[in-house]
């Protein structure tokens, strides 16, 4: 069987990912430079009698797939800028009311309207704590489509695992890159489906309650187990409860369910790393200046230079990258905004003064040129 | 189904009664009449999905025994948009307050109204803010007294039924919970209605909105709907235009939304291959 190869945008590939996840809900609201995924769903999801619906606005869309979610779909929405900030009201309600839900954000230039048409990575702390209260939440990103198209299919399955929303924090150089995409076959990656409770019809649902395998298993509005959804908080049948034991108890499973799994949710990618004595932590579209700064100073002075490339950004991977970065004289955190992942890192690397930091915030990709100047400074060699 | 046939209590989750609504509250009268009006569709439980929003009338959720969401301040709608285009078999029914509905989700009911999608909205008017305190509400009016109004509210109330015909609504209609047995027959055509209803029910709120406007206790609110509200074109109207008509606005069949898309999005583009 000849292989499905294409040559496709980042949002194409962010796109195929979800159809081939099964995504058949997807509510948006046009905004750049997110819009193509919405005007690409629009057209594919209705082939396979999928749903795509234009909201009034990003508040209405986030709500919309939170309540298609109840109803038994798996679904999606697509934003950026000031449309994620519009989001976390809607995020928060999908974090407390545990349903699973993918939403990506394609990262342009902030705050503000900022730059609509050009790349930053300035939203990695709103991913994090953006929405009101304590909550945890798992976001992805990656570097180049094929991973792009991997990442989004792994979004969608552990939205369903763990009950959550699931961020895609892509920006606009990968969205609008051009790659060869090998499109699996269905079943060469691992496909979840919705974790469905097995309690008869008639029988107590909990909705929130976590069986002997870790699950809290769903039901859908319709299927006849009755339950109630709420943003309050809530016991194991989902009913509003404030005793202070529940309330605890509510709030510590909502952030454990992430928090404890960090090590298992880290999904990440190591170039050059072997004997790496400077790293490189890098993330989405400056990861690909990264390893080419890795390779020039291999190259041109020896300089054994290693990247690690992190794709899940959260829950950070606190044990991976302390291990990873432990034996190297520096490491060298590179993103495009003012220090957000930064910190994460000289939090967990024993030596935070070894850490430094490389950026830029001019709506410029950050270049290998910029990596490897802050690895002369360090290194005291330049290429 | 006559009512002294029906069990009104194989719709309501009774463990959680007494519900917190304090005493004279409009919305018991108007979670009765719902109840009596799904009553009168037969409706199975499962069928139906009741999606609100957040205040003193979106709490009625919790005592349902339907599918049951109790959403954001402001969203229930599109939350019940997706529900409602997730599963087209479910009765979607959307009970919300005049705050709820008008101001923080002002946008999503136009739009609700103007997409023609098959969901029942019921806004339990009762001008006020109950749940926060007494705030005045895009439906309390001009002069009105509430907690953020003082000196009497400075601006003009919606006028909800021309908002709706405005911006599309297929159905609209007015009734208060005096008229119970109106919003009785009234809920229950909504619901038949296949489109995007709107039923504003007239909803007192005695703690909030009564005392600061010495409007009286709960009977004299009551008996406030009864002398100022009128069938819609009633001859009373004549001597007395600042009476509120009540009645079916609107009524007419347009394209429902979910039907529309898979008709002439969903069919088409298959059929195409």
């Amino acid at each position: 069987m000849t292989k499905n190869i294409q040559f496709i945008p980042g949002s194409d590939a962010c796109i195929e990912g979800a159809l081939y996840a099964g995504c058949d809900f997807f509510a948006g609201y046009p905004i750049t430079p997110s819009s193509e995924v919405a005007e690409g769903l629009s057209a594919e999801l209705p082939k396979r009698g999928g749903k795509f619906i234009q909201m009034e606005d990003e508040i209405a869309s986030m709500a919309c797939i939170i309540g298609a979610a109840l109803a038994g779909k798996k679904v999606m929405t697509a934003t950026s800028g000031p449309g994620f900030s519009l989001k976390q009201e809607g995020i928060g309600y999908a974090c407390m009311t545990e349903t699973p839900c993918v939403i990506a954000n394609i990262q342009r230039g902030g705050p503000s309207t900022g730059n609509p048409t050009h790349v930053a990575q300035g939203d990695t702390m709103q991913a994090r704590w953006g929405s009101h209260g304590d909550h945890s939440i798992i976001a992805m990103t990656a570097s180049n489509l094929q991973d792009v198209f991997q990442i989004t299919v792994e979004a969608f399955n552990l939205a369903e695992q763990y009950r959550t929303p699931v961020i895609l924090m892509f920006d606009e150089a990968t969205q609008h890159l051009r790659e060869k995409v090998v499109i699996p076959e269905p079943g060469e990656i691992e496909v979840v489906d919705r974790i469905r409770t097995t309690i008869p019809v008639g029988e107590q649902y909990y909705p929130y309650r976590t069986d002997e395998n870790g699950q809290r298993p769903m039901s859908d509005f319709g299927a006849g187990h009755r339950f109630h959804v709420t943003g309050l908080h809530h016991n194991l049948l989902g009913f509003p409860d404030v005793s202070p034991e529940n309330v605890n108890a509510l709030i510590h499973h909502l952030v454990e369910k992430i928090d404890s799994k960090a090590n298992e949710l880290a999904r990440y990618k190591e170039y050059y790393m072997d004997d790496a004595d400077y790293v490189i932590v890098a993330y989405g579209t400056t990861t690909r200046s990264a390893i080419q700064a890795a390779e020039d100073y291999r190259n041109q002075l020896g300089i054994k230079v290693g990247v690690l490339e992190l794709q899940t950004v959260w829950p950070f991977a606190d044990d991976i990258v302390r291990e990873k970065c432990a034996n190297a004289k520096a490491v060298i955190v590179a993103e495009m905004n003012m220090g957000q992942i930064v910190n994460e890192v000289k939090r967990v690397v024993p030596q935070s003064e070894k850490v430094f930091f490389s950026n830029r915030v001019d709506n410029q990709i950050i270049k290998p040129a910029d990596i490897k100047a802050a690895l002369k400074m360090i290194s005291g060699k330049g290429v | 189904m006559s009512d002294t046939q029906f069990d009104i209590k194989k719709y309501l989750r009774t463990q959680f009664f007494p519900q917190m609504w304090c005493p004279g509250c409009g919305h018991g009268t108007v979670m009765g009449a719902l109840l009596r009006a799904i009553g009168d569709l037969e409706l199975d439980n499962n069928d139906v999905s009741v999606v609100s929003g957040i205040g003193c009338s979106s709490r009625i959720g919790g005592y349902l025994d339907f599918n049951t969401a109790h959403t954001m301040h402001g969203r229930a709608l599109p939350t019940a948009t997706g529900v409602k285009l997730a599963n087209p078999n479910l009765k979607v029914i959307v009970p919300f307050g005049d705050g709820d509905s008008t101001a923080i989700g002002g946008n999503h009911f136009i739009h609700a109204c103007r997409r023609n999608i098959d969901i029942t909205a019921i806004i339990m008017n009762n001008r006020i803010y109950g749940m926060t305190g007494g705030q005045y509400s895009p439906m309390s009016g001009c002069g009105v007294k509430a907690s953020t109004a003082p000196y009497g509210v400075p601006d003009r109330a919606f006028d909800l039924m021309n908002l709706a015909k405005g911006a599309g609504a297929t159905f609209v209609a007015r009734t208060t919970v005096y008229h119970a047995k109106e919003a009785q027959n009234t809920i229950r055509k909504a619901i038949e209605h296949k489109g995007f209803s709107v039923v504003e029910i007239l909803s007192m709120c005695p703690t909030q909105f009564g005392r600061k406007n010495k409007a009286g206790e709960a009977p004299q609110m009551m008996e406030w709907y009864k002398d100022n509200t009128v069938p819609m074109g009633s001859k009373k109207l004549a001597d007395n235009p600042d009476l509120i008509q009540r009645g079916i606005f609107i009524d007419e069949q347009v394209p429902e939304y979910c039907e529309v898309y898979q008709e002439n999005v969903i069919d088409k583009v298959m059929k195409k291959g």
